[in-house]
């Protein structure tokens, strides 16, 4: 019995945060650590071919077509090559389209999210389903539309058609986990703060929107990171080089030869481990805006 | 009168919603059903290839696609290529959130590793492993080179993406790779629902590992399990910049599945695209259909 008091403190600071200790206590030592070093492999194994994107775009230039497993050096000045290089341009794109698409989601989702969870109105299911449904699409299957369409406007190659079709298929996404934060925060805080005389949008703004906050979080940095690595929809809709976001423009160095190879690798690497350490950050929130409406 | 204003206030209160959900109303409408209209009606049409429309083409669009000769194999392709990687994205999945839901020193981190090939784009990961697999170069062959797998570097034996019997495991094996991160995370939070006092409870009745696993948390499971297989599904069928940064469908069409033979078409007969599309299209539909059937949004909406 001692034991098993003396126990708990140690395992539950190990096992962390939502560890029970008693099952910690029970779980042989030789299979917690045939456990941890099975997932640390997994582990590892995801993280690899971006370790070996790094390492790529940190060789020298003269070492890119050399067979070997690790480079001489590191060539930090590959990254510095990349910003006078012609990319830094398609980067800009990038920046843009994402911010853009964010925005426009923000703006579009924030007072659809609330209304339909604080009003009961003729069409809200069908409203709700809409979104369900375009969740459910991608803009692959309706890539000749999308290219008709935008033809027809005269908007190919326009980052405003680019903004326009990422926040449209991120919406549904916003729309979900904020319907479901405002659904949770109770009506009666807010006409609380609506009796002390802060009026319906002072109420809104002071008390609904920041608890919210944690939702409004999620939906932003989700849809940013949506937008800026978006290749079918860009790839489609734009064809002068300049205008190409970064994932189209590096697609296309892939089929030349005669080009400097760690450009291609530097902005990889800056296109991919931003948003890798920006997901981590909304990693619990993510699974729920996704399956919405399923997992209960 | 009073007929009137009451008239005009229903209208009112009716366009109540307008200013709130207007906007998505609007935006849906033109990125989302829009494109699915002007979609259908260009496949019904002939245009040039500037994108000039020149009238009605019938259903020949239609007749042309079905009569390529490549169109039963890409259709059979994107078959196996969704049942490949969905099946293999589950089974893989189920394993590792079993491994990541047992309590180690870390797990946290080894978490957070699994979340790269989701958060990266899947482009990039394509370029990456396409890289990796180069003939003189590439990591992965230098590795099999060193354990005596393969004979010599730059060879054809070193170069799996020309070949599309060699070519295709490798366009599966990245697609499960990417797939891998979302599914395992919603199996983990499928196995947080499930309380502990059941397994508690077959601890008692001496229930076998096994046994439990079989008869307590698969059951238990399954809501998740469905919902992420559905929506694998949707995400591997419309699946594109894998192949297409790999190895573009080729040799010849031997890699293209139907979004990819899709957006080859585009550069030659837009209408035949457009045909290729709606057939995709009316896939999504009946995987939209499945999905709305076994969700339980319903419970959540109201």
């Amino acid at each position: 019995m001692t034991t098993t008091e003396a126990a708990r403190p140690a395992a539950g600071a190990t096992a962390g945060r939502t560890a029970s200790p008693a099952p910690a206590r029970r779980l042989p030592r030789i299979r917690t650590v045939l456990v941890a070093a099975t997932a640390y492999l997994i582990a590892f194994v995801f993280l690899f071919p971006y370790v070996e994107m790094v390492l790529t775009a940190l060789r020298p230039q003269e070492e890119l077509l050399k067979a070997s497993y690790l480079p001489s050096v590191f060539a930090w000045e590959n990254f510095t090559a990349f910003w006078s290089g012609g990319l830094a341009g398609n980067l800009l794109v990038t920046l843009q389209v994402a911010a853009g698409s964010t925005v426009l989601v923000l703006l579009v989702a924030l007072p659809a999210a609330y209304y339909t969870a604080r009003h009961a109105f003729r069409g809200r299911m069908a409203f709700l389903v809409l979104v369900l449904i375009t969740q459910m699409f991608q803009p692959t299957a309706l890539l000749v539309g999308i290219y008709r369409e935008f033809f027809q406007f005269g908007m190919v190659d326009s980052i405003w058609s680019l903004i326009l079709v990422n926040g449209g298929f991120n919406l549904a996404f916003a729309v979900w986990i904020l319907h479901a934060y405002f659904s949770s925060i109770p009506r009666e805080l807010e006409e609380a703060a609506f009796i002390d005389g802060n009026g319906r949008f002072g109420a809104l703004f002071r008390i609904t929107l920041p608890l919210a906050a944690p939702g409004v979080v999620t939906a932003l940095i989700f849809t940013f990171i949506a937008a800026w690595n978006e290749f079918v929809v860009a790839l489609t809709l734009t064809t002068t080089p300049e205008r190409q976001p970064l994932t189209v423009a590096l697609n296309s160095f892939i089929g030349q030869y005669e080009v400097d190879w760690q450009n291609l690798f530097a902005g990889s690497v800056i296109a991919t481990i931003p948003v890798i350490i920006l997901f981590v950050l909304i990693e619990r929130k993510v699974v729920g805006g996704l399956t919405a409406g399923s997992i209960k | 009168m009073q007929q009137q204003t009451s008239i005009l206030k229903r209208v009112i209160r009716a366009l109540g919603p307008l200013p709130w959900i207007g906007p998505a109303v609007v935006l849906i409408g033109v990125v989302v059903v829009w494109p699915v209209v002007t979609m259908i009606q260009s496949s019904f049409m002939k245009i040039s290839r500037f994108g000039v429309s020149q009238g009605s083409n019938g259903l020949d669009n239609y007749t042309k696609l079905f009569d390529e000769p490549d169109f039963g194999g890409v259709m059979f392709r994107s078959l196996v290529w969704v049942v490949a990687v969905v099946t293999l994205t589950v089974l893989i999945s189920l394993a590792l959130a079993q491994l990541f839901n047992q309590r180690f020193p870390g797990r946290r981190i080894a978490r957070w590793a699994m979340i790269a090939p989701w958060a990266a784009s899947v482009l990039m990961t394509a370029i990456i492993f396409k890289w990796m697999l180069d003939p003189e170069v590439g990591l992965i062959n230098m590795i099999l080179h060193d354990l005596g797998l393969l004979d010599a570097l730059g060879g054809a034996d070193a170069d799996p993406l020309g070949r599309a019997s060699t070519a295709m495991p490798w366009l599966v094996a990245v697609a499960v790779f990417v797939s891998l991160p979302f599914t395992t995370y919603a199996l983990l939070a499928g196995l947080a629902t499930i309380p502990a006092d059941v397994y508690e409870a077959a601890r008692m009745d001496g229930a076998s590992r096994l046994r439990t696993y079989w008869s307590i948390t698969l059951p238990l499971l399954r809501p998740a399990l469905t919902v992420a297989t559905l929506i694998n599904v949707m995400n591997v069928f419309n699946s594109f910049p894998i192949i297409w940064a790999m190895t573009h469908g080729q040799p010849g069409y031997s890699t293209a599945t139907s979004t990819i033979f899709m957006y080859i078409l585009k550069g030659t007969d837009i209408g035949e695209s457009a045909a290729m599309s709606v057939v995709n299209f009316g896939m999504v539909i009946v995987l939209v259909a499945i999905f709305l059937r076994v969700s339980k949004w319903k419970t959540e909406v109201s």
